[in-house]
């Protein structure tokens, strides 16, 4: 993407398009990932929910991948999994082991 | 017509204030705020106002509660002082940086420690390079009508910052003085309808405010920043303009007297500047060509057109109600020092550090100033460049 010169810029770098977050690729800066283990989700939707960006995909109400173009590797998602009977559906891992 | 009435620079300004009738004000009206908020809130209570009064738990929120009314898309003040500018400081640069056109009264006064509430410029010093356009007062008058202007200038579509109103604390903002009032009518037509840009709350175009800004594009803000203030000068002396058509009364971004002709001059801000002129005029009499420039406009500086009123005098004593610790000389020195500094014919500057916490400026100081600036466009040689006067040594 072309960067913009300093004529072209909002005043008060206010944004005026809506949804322009997608352009905004911050995956990074991540340090740990999240994994995503499918056979312990109870589909309690608490990860998309509290997501502090928009790295999980949710399509026809179920829980789909990470979009890691948009995970900074906060955890909040790994800490708030219910898990199913004691095991977690989200781990952190240290990105690049 | 106008109305002539004998009032303080605080009523002055909040009378200003009611007449403008803003959409939202935010507010810590409690000392060190002089009584100017304290007075509009009156003007709310009493349905002489529309406008939406937020009463905060401090400075620092006040300024929070005008950036998101401002924001949010309306017309939008708020008064301070002191301490309380001190504290709104982290909000200064917010509010310019987000180019949002607050108007701000600020009566000048002293910084703790030691405690007081005097006047002194330190506050409005400490703020000079937030982003904000700065507009000093010498008089209640020159207060009340900077007030009506500022909105015209921070409003401006080529402009949209915040704007400072500076008066001195006590000897204006307190004393009674005669004062001229436009009719209610005028300065709303004067001061027309709030235009928004971008607003929060226009539903139909949603927008972000307060992104982070990463090193690939905050220079390019600043850089437009910079841009802007390039363009306040000529805002500055436009909406004077057509204020002297209303008013009668002429404003440029700085005061010029008895400076054309003149071989010594003194540089000085706000109320000790008609002391100043006084003595001038009895300096004049005695045959000793001296003059004055007084700045209106202080932040941008106009260091250009500063520069080239300057030029041609032999001596200058630069006057700052503030000092710089540690830096080299006081604030306005180094503004005005910068402006001449261009020109390889230049005059000799020194600089004196006067009237801190309400010391008193009396014309006897003007005179040493004035007697010393005589002896240094003689000699060409200053025995210190930089003093405290007005002091016990």
């Amino acid at each position: 993407m072309k960067l913009k010169n300093w004529k072209e810029v909002t005043p008060g770098a206010v944004c005026t398009e809506a949804g322009s977050a997608l352009k905004f690729k911050t995956g990074s800066w991540r340090a740990f990932k999240p994994r995503w283990i499918e056979e312990n989700c109870i589909q309690c939707l608490f990860c998309w929910i509290y997501c502090p960006d928009m790295a999980i995909e949710v399509k026809d109400g179920k829980r789909g991948v990470y979009r890691y173009d948009y995970c900074k590797g906060c955890g909040i998602c790994a800490l708030e999994c219910p898990g199913k009977k004691g095991k977690k559906a989200i781990v952190m891992e240290e990105e690049g082991k | 017509m106008a109305k002539v009435v004998a009032v303080t620079g605080n009523e002055a300004v909040a009378n200003a204030l009611r007449q403008v009738n803003p959409d939202v004000s935010s507010a810590y009206p409690i000392t060190p705020a002089t009584d100017i908020m304290q007075r509009f809130t009156s003007f709310v209570s009493d349905g002489k106002v529309k406008t939406e009064m937020i009463l905060v738990e401090s400075e620092h929120s006040a300024m929070s509660g005008c950036i998101g009314a401002s924001a949010a898309g309306g017309r939008v003040m708020t008064a301070t002082s002191s301490q309380g500018l001190a504290l709104m400081w982290e909000e200064l640069f917010i509010a310019s940086g987000t180019r949002l056109p607050i108007v701000m009264a600020l009566v000048n006064r002293a910084l703790s420690a030691p405690l007081n509430i005097h006047g002194d410029h330190s506050d409005g010093m400490g703020a000079r390079d937030c982003g904000w356009i700065q507009l000093w007062s010498e008089n209640a008058q020159e207060a009340y009508d900077n007030t009506i202007q500022a909105f015209r200038i921070a409003e401006h579509m080529d402009i949209r910052l915040p704007v400072m109103i500076c008066m001195d604390g006590f000897i204006i903002s307190h004393s009674i003085e005669r004062i001229e009032y436009l009719e209610d009518e005028e300065v709303k037509n004067f001061v027309g309808e709030f235009k928004t840009l971008n607003p929060l709350l226009d539903l139909e175009h949603p927008v972000s405010y307060g992104p982070l800004i990463l090193p690939d594009y905050y220079m390019e803000y600043r850089r437009a920043h910079a841009e802007v203030m390039t363009r306040a000068s000529e805002v500055v002396l436009d909406v004077a303009k057509d204020f002297e058509k209303l008013s009668g009364r002429k404003y440029g971004i700085f005061d010029a007297y008895r400076l054309d002709d003149a071989e010594i001059g003194i540089v000085i801000l706000n109320s000790a500047a008609g002391t100043t002129k006084d003595a001038i005029d009895s300096f004049r009499e005695k045959g000793i060509k001296a003059g004055l420039l007084k700045p209106r406009l202080f932040r941008p500086f106009p260091y250009e057109e500063v520069g080239n009123a300057l030029k041609h005098l032999k001596a200058i004593c630069v006057l700052d109600r503030a000092d710089a610790f540690g830096g080299s000389y006081g604030p306005l020195f180094i503004d005005v020092a910068a402006s001449v500094y261009p020109y390889k014919e230049r005059p000799v500057l020194f600089n004196k550090i006067y009237g801190l916490g309400g010391r008193d400026y009396l014309p006897e100081h003007a005179e040493l100033v004035l007697n010393e600036l005589v002896e240094v466009s003689r000699t060409g040689k200053v025995k210190t460049f930089k003093e405290y006067i007005g002091v016990r040594e």
